[in-house]
């Protein structure tokens, strides 16, 4: 699915990632877990296309293509979806033009005609349930005046319509309560196949409760620093990012 | 990287930037009382007309242009190197639309403008009446014989200077009086055509009437004339659009349009204004001078101007709504959007004479590329307009950090009991929501039109159904490229 080698960024001159190598097959769900500052927002910024960074070194491909020179829209076309830590709203723009603007130019990115405004409205409908999006969200302007639970949901809502092939949830879990946290991870679950994969980016283990991943990786520093399964993350909740820390300036030293 | 997209998208050429070979009468050069005369009898005008032409060419010459007050600079116009009469050569009655020069019915059904009626009956035209003006003759209005059934009239102005003498005796200038300022004096005494409109006690006019300005002859300027009237109790929904060839002149268009609400009358005024707006250098395009007011003469009268501006090289006008009538209702709802080096000053006046007059103005800036734009409005209560109301939004949207956005709001309350309300906001385009559409796979193009259209949702949600779309369009076009 996607294969990560090398990869360095910076921003203003300033280096954040700092040689990333990173493996993830369709099927599989990746947990990127570090402490603040470490990288996290970067790597998914990098690898959505944000253009605020540059990358130095290294190279990243995405279903056989090089994904680095691809624009930000035709990654998403190819089917990579960041779910926002801050969602960013759009005053006057429903969430339903939205979307069905964004499903209409990635169908004609990969050939296929518009969508019928009755398939399209019968999607909707299914996917409102799968997340548990109140109706009345998705007439209202993009993301305005949602709380902050709505804004994630609706997040994995657009997720769910748009079908990508590898989602990055970026710090996804940020500001929910327990039981948002439980209606985001279900359609997370119910989502996920053989076919499609997830980065989840994640400061605490409670999340992966929810959403099981096949590996966990700890970033420190612009690099992953150790891999693992799902223990790794138990681990890490029991003995804190400190640990990490210290073995991995001890490495250094 | 930001730039090069920009470059590429701002030499986006101007779709209307066309001109049509067509034979034409141009009065020569100059501006004096000769012209005037001249002009007068081309157009076989009673005298009366002729003295307010040439009483307000007196006033004019001693008016000071008004050279710097707008937040706009512009080089002095010579008005005298301005031809001031062009018509296209046509027979001198026509009878049908055969005799219509083929190359004119070209020129607007190229602007998407048919002037055959039967088109309607096939369903390609919608329910709109059309009067084409273009340089200074109105060449065809349509359903005339279908609006007369019900008593409406819809003409040009010339016409109803024949036709209905009285009619327009008693209402040009009632509104804009030919002395009210530097451009509406030299209109009233150059003007050559335009539309007229009149609705009768209790019409809801049946059809949208259309009014399609096209300037086509070079070194020509366009002073119209449209004057509505609306008699007690009637409604009509009036839309105006135009557009000019691609010059590197600039041409002066100084129209003054008049409204005028009987007893309980609504009229409701709409404008694409998409005039030339010169080159990515600031080449050419048209000077757009116009003065535009209505007045709700009676009671429970209303009348709404909405426009959404993307044109000319210097647009200022003002919209604006005499509340005179008690209970009287005025509007004002306005895109405007500037791009390149393109300047506007625009906004609107509500002035606030009667009992319970409220007012709504809801005013959107776009400024992108070197442009600058300027709302400018006025809110006046006088004495005695008890329980007057205003609410004022005015937005500015920025794109990019090399255009101007300014607001110039005045408010002068006589009357205590007034409610005035003003909101005002200035916002940029984010990276942030240009970011997001991308990776949501729309490209920068498509995310610009798809925010700016969000942001000016309130005002196209006031146009007629066909005049949004065209305007949604247009505001993408105007701004393609101004974000990389």
């Amino acid at each position: 699915m996607i294969s990560i080698k090398n990869l360095h960024a910076s921003i203003n001159g300033k280096e954040i990632l700092k040689g990333i190598n990173l493996e993830v097959k369709a099927g599989e769900i990746h947990a990127i877990m570090g402490p603040n500052g470490s990288g996290k927002s970067t790597l998914s910024s990098v690898l959505a296309g944000r253009e605020d960074y540059d990358v130095t070194e290294g190279e990243v491909i995405f279903n056989g293509k090089n994904l680095l020179d691809m624009s930000a829209e035709d990654r998403a076309r190819e089917g990579l979806f960041l779910a926002f830590q801050y969602p960013i709203e759009i005053p006057g723009v429903s969430n339903i033009n939205f979307l069905k603007t964004a499903i209409n130019e990635i169908r004609a990115y990969n050939g296929k005609e518009a969508m019928e405004a009755k398939d399209f409205l019968a999607l909707v409908k299914e996917k409102q349930k799968l997340v548990e999006l109140d109706a009345k969200l998705t007439g209202r302007s993009v993301n305005e005046g949602f709380s902050g639970g709505e804004k994630k949901r609706n997040e994995i809502f657009q997720m769910a319509i748009l079908e990508p092939k590898l989602a990055i949830l970026d710090e996804t879990d940020s500001g929910l309560d327990i039981d948002a946290l439980r209606i985001v991870a279900n359609g997370v679950n119910k989502l996920h196949s053989k076919n499609n994969a997830f980065i989840v980016i994640t400061h605490y283990q409670r999340l992966l409760d929810h959403i099981v991943p096949d590996f966990v990786h700890i970033l420190y520093n612009g690099q992953i620093v150790k891999s693992g399964t799902k223990e790794l993350a138990l681990e890490l909740e029991a003995k804190g990012y400190d640990d990490i820390k210290h073995q991995f300036e001890k490495l250094q030293g | 990287m930001a730039n090069e997209i920009l470059d590429d998208h701002i030499q986006n050429e101007y779709k209307w930037g066309f001109t049509t070979d067509i034979e034409s009468e141009t009065f020569a050069k100059g501006l004096n009382e000769t012209v005037i005369r001249a002009l007068s009898k081309k157009k076989n005008e009673p005298q009366w007309l002729l003295d307010i032409r040439l009483k307000a060419f007196a006033q004019w010459l001693t008016m000071p242009e008004p050279n710097n007050w707008a937040h706009v600079p512009y080089p002095k116009i010579n008005f005298q190197d301005i031809s001031y009469y062009s018509a296209p050569k046509v027979k001198p009655e026509l009878k049908s639309l055969d005799e219509v020069d083929p190359e004119l019915l070209k020129t607007f059904e190229k602007l998407g403008i048919s002037l055959e009626e039967q088109k309607r009956l096939s369903g390609v035209q919608s329910n709109i009446a059309v009067d084409a003006v273009f340089d200074s003759v109105s060449v065809k209005t349509t359903f005339r014989e279908t609006l007369a059934e019900k008593g409406v009239i819809f003409c040009s102005f010339s016409e109803a200077v024949q036709e209905h003498p009285e009619l327009i005796k008693k209402y040009m200038g009632m509104v804009v009086p030919f002395a009210d300022n530097y451009y509406a004096a030299l209109n009233t005494a150059v003007f050559s055509d335009g539309s007229f409109c009149y609705i009768p006690k209790g019409v809801r006019c049946p059809m949208e009437l259309s009014t399609y300005f096209r300037i086509n002859s070079s070194g020509t300027g366009q002073f119209e004339r449209t004057l509505i009237v609306a008699d007690e109790g009637s409604f009509v929904s009036y839309l105006e659009g135009c557009t000019a060839p691609q010059r590197d002149e600039n041409q002066l268009h100084a129209a003054v349009v008049e409204i005028i609400a009987h007893k309980g009358a609504e009229v409701k005024y709409s404008t694409v204004q998409n005039w030339y707006p010169g080159d990515k250098d600031g080449k050419g395009g048209i000077f757009n001078f116009v003065t535009k007011r209505g007045i709700c003469l009676d009671e429970n009268s209303k009348i709404s101007w909405t426009q959404v501006e993307t044109g000319s090289a210097i647009t200022w006008k003002y919209p604006s709504v005499i509340l005179k009538g008690d209970n009287s209702v005025g509007e004002f709802y306005s895109v405007a959007v500037t791009n390149n080096k393109q300047e506007a000053d625009t906004g609107t006046k509500m002035i606030h004479i009667g009992k319970n007059t409220r007012s709504t103005i809801i005013s959107k800036g776009i400024s992108a590329g070197f442009s600058n734009n300027s709302y400018r409005g006025l809110v006046q209560i006088r004495k005695g307009a008890k329980n007057a109301r205003n609410f004022s939004q005015c937005d500015s949207l920025l794109m990019g950090d090399t255009c101007g956005a300014h607001t110039f709001p005045y408010i002068e309350i006589k009357d205590k009991s007034a409610i005035v309300e003003h909101e005002a906001t200035t916002s940029k385009i984010g990276e942030d929501q240009l970011f997001y559409c991308k990776q949501r796979g729309i490209d920068t193009e498509k995310a610009v039109a798809l925010i700016v259209n969000g942001y000016c949702k309130e005002v196209l949600n006031k146009l007629p159904m066909e005049f949004a779309v065209e305007a949604q369009k247009l505001l993408a076009i105007s701004l393609e490229g101004s974000v990389g």
